[in-house]
């Protein structure tokens, strides 16, 4: 590991100084991404600013009726958060499908949004790698494939974004806050993420030098009947082959509203408009959510060896639909 | 700015304050072995994955080869060699030790610290991935073999002990809900 100046951020002004306009500086929350990566080499920073101290630990109600989640509350607060639970279930259901228990203890949410994929060739230092090492290429495309994107790559890069918070969070409209030199500045989630093209190591949209300092919640009320299913390799501690959070208001045999979004299927968490354009208004049946995931997975584009993702979704679509249906029903 | 590559950090363990010099690489888990001298954490796969470095933090069950001994400072540590009260082992090491919840015994610290870590969590009312109804009116999940085993997935054990594992979990579980409820009483 290279060797690296370590401080403590008392305030969120001072870490930003602190990193100031260093591309060799980094911020550390829980470490459970960074620390790892730097064991192998893939990060290098020559400075990491400590923000697990900052005053960015709470979960508070906003003015509208929503809630702001600091950016160093861990998985573990957030997942356990009665207004979370109550209000966003599929937040807490999504935040307890990732990691391990000791990791959901460290980690923290806006680290959770910046950590890296797990791509195979992104974490192996022999490998060339777009987003690791631009103009290098993507043995992806070629290789080892069958957990990598169906929807939204590229020829440069065809990795996953591993989040399952950011799936939940995407399906609710979350916004992230942040602090720059410059002063405080917002994104919507939907605009986070940067497309793939042909600059895979461009990943975001903060600003250079930027600390997330936290993600707001607007009030959601379909969130409060919403579900995230998670498919992987194992029963647990594994990241997702595929994943989906959906929310689903039904009255009188009919769709009032629906949240979808979708994880491990792209660069970034998947909000599936389409999908939800087909299900408001539409009978809350299987032949319609059917429909739905159809008109979501059209745009697919799978490689040889992960076109089974495309038949997962739609039938990972329809079972949780289905599901939040029968709920609404009884 | 003046930059250095390693601090003075006081690492707090098991009750006990050791102010040692650090290179920033250190991870609390190097510290512990390899500095202090507390070799019960043990160092599996160094990536996080394993579980074995398993130590509590402010309380909290962490993997300490991912907390960087610089980022401890002044934090409360427990580590295996400090969950005993004097002579009397802590309820999840006896659980362990009676139904045989290990074979080689690698695993075996970070598996206890980890089991207290579930149990305190278990009883603040936290959901798991196996909990049906994650919202707060539903009735708290009782601590069935499934919600054990998807709290401690974390932990991997290469012997396969994973049955009497299980098994030592509840019946600490059970026996600190008694002595809970008794001195509630």
């Amino acid at each position: 590991m290279r060797e690296f100046d370590y401080r403590r951020a008392d305030d969120v002004p001072g870490a930003v100084a602190l990193l100031g306009a260093d591309p060799e500086a980094r911020y550390l929350g829980g470490g459970t991404n960074l620390v790892d990566l730097m064991k192998t080499g893939v990060e290098r920073p020559a400075r990491l600013v400590d923000v697990r101290a900052l005053p960015l630990n709470r979960i508070e109600p906003t003015d509208d009726g929503g809630l702001r989640i600091g950016a160093t509350v861990t998985n573990s607060d957030l997942a356990a958060h009665s207004g979370i639970r109550h209000r966003y279930p599929a937040l807490t259901q999504a935040v307890l499908a990732g990691a391990s228990g000791q990791l959901r203890n460290m980690a923290t949410v806006g680290g959770n949004l910046l950590q890296r994929t797990r791509c195979g060739y992104f974490t192996d230092l022999t490998q060339p790698c777009n987003k690791r090492a631009p103009g290098s290429g993507c043995p992806a495309v070629r290789g080892e494939h069958h957990n990598h994107a169906v929807l939204g790559a590229s020829d440069h890069c065809v990795a996953v974004h591993p989040s399952d918070m950011g799936v939940a969070l995407t399906a609710f409209d979350a916004v992230v806050s942040y602090e720059t030199a410059d002063g405080p500045g917002e994104l919507p989630l939907a605009g986070f993420y940067l497309p793939v093209g042909d600059t895979p190591h461009r990943e975001t949209a903060l600003p250079p030098g930027a600390l997330i300092t936290g993600v707001t919640l607007p009030p959601v009320p379909v969130a409060a009947r919403s579900r995230y299913r998670k498919v992987r390799e194992r029963a647990s501690y594994a990241f997702a082959i595929g994943s989906v959070a959906a929310a689903l208001d039904v009255s009188g045999g009919v769709v009032r509203d629906a949240r979808l979004a979708f994880g491990a299927v792209a660069s970034r968490p998947w909000r599936a408009h389409a999908a939800e354009r087909v299900l408001t208004g539409a009978p809350a049946t299987a032949e319609y959510f059917a429909a739905a995931a159809d008109a979501e997975l059209a745009a697919a584009r799978p490689l040889p060896d992960n076109g089974y993702k495309v038949t997962l979704m739609r039938n990972l679509v329809v079972a949780v639909l289905s599901e939040l249906a029968e709920e609404a029903a009884r | 700015m003046a930059s250095s590559t390693s601090s003075s950090v006081t690492l707090n363990i098991n009750g006990e304050k050791h102010t040692l010099s650090v290179d920033h690489r250190t991870t609390l888990l190097d510290a512990l072995r390899e500095r202090l001298d507390l070799t019960g954490t043990k160092k599996g796969c160094d990536q996080g994955q394993c579980g074995a470095c398993t130590v509590l933090v402010d309380g909290r069950r962490t993997v300490s080869c991912l907390q960087l001994a610089v980022a401890s400072d002044e934090r409360e540590i427990t580590t295996v060699e400090g969950v005993a009260e004097g002579d009397r082992l802590h309820p999840v090491q006896q659980a362990f030790l009676d139904l045989d919840g290990f074979q080689c015994g690698y695993c075996t610290p970070g598996q206890i610290c980890s089991a207290i870590g579930v149990i305190e969590e278990h009883a603040a009312g936290w959901p798991s991935a196996v909990t049906e109804d994650v919202r707060p009116e539903a009735a708290p999940p009782p601590l069935t073999p499934e919600e054990i085993k998807e709290r401690m997935s974390g932990n991997l054990c290469r012997c396969g002990a994973y049955v009497q594992i299980a098994e030592a979990v509840a019946r600490a579980a059970a026996e600190t809900r008694t002595e809970t409820e008794e001195a509630a009483a």
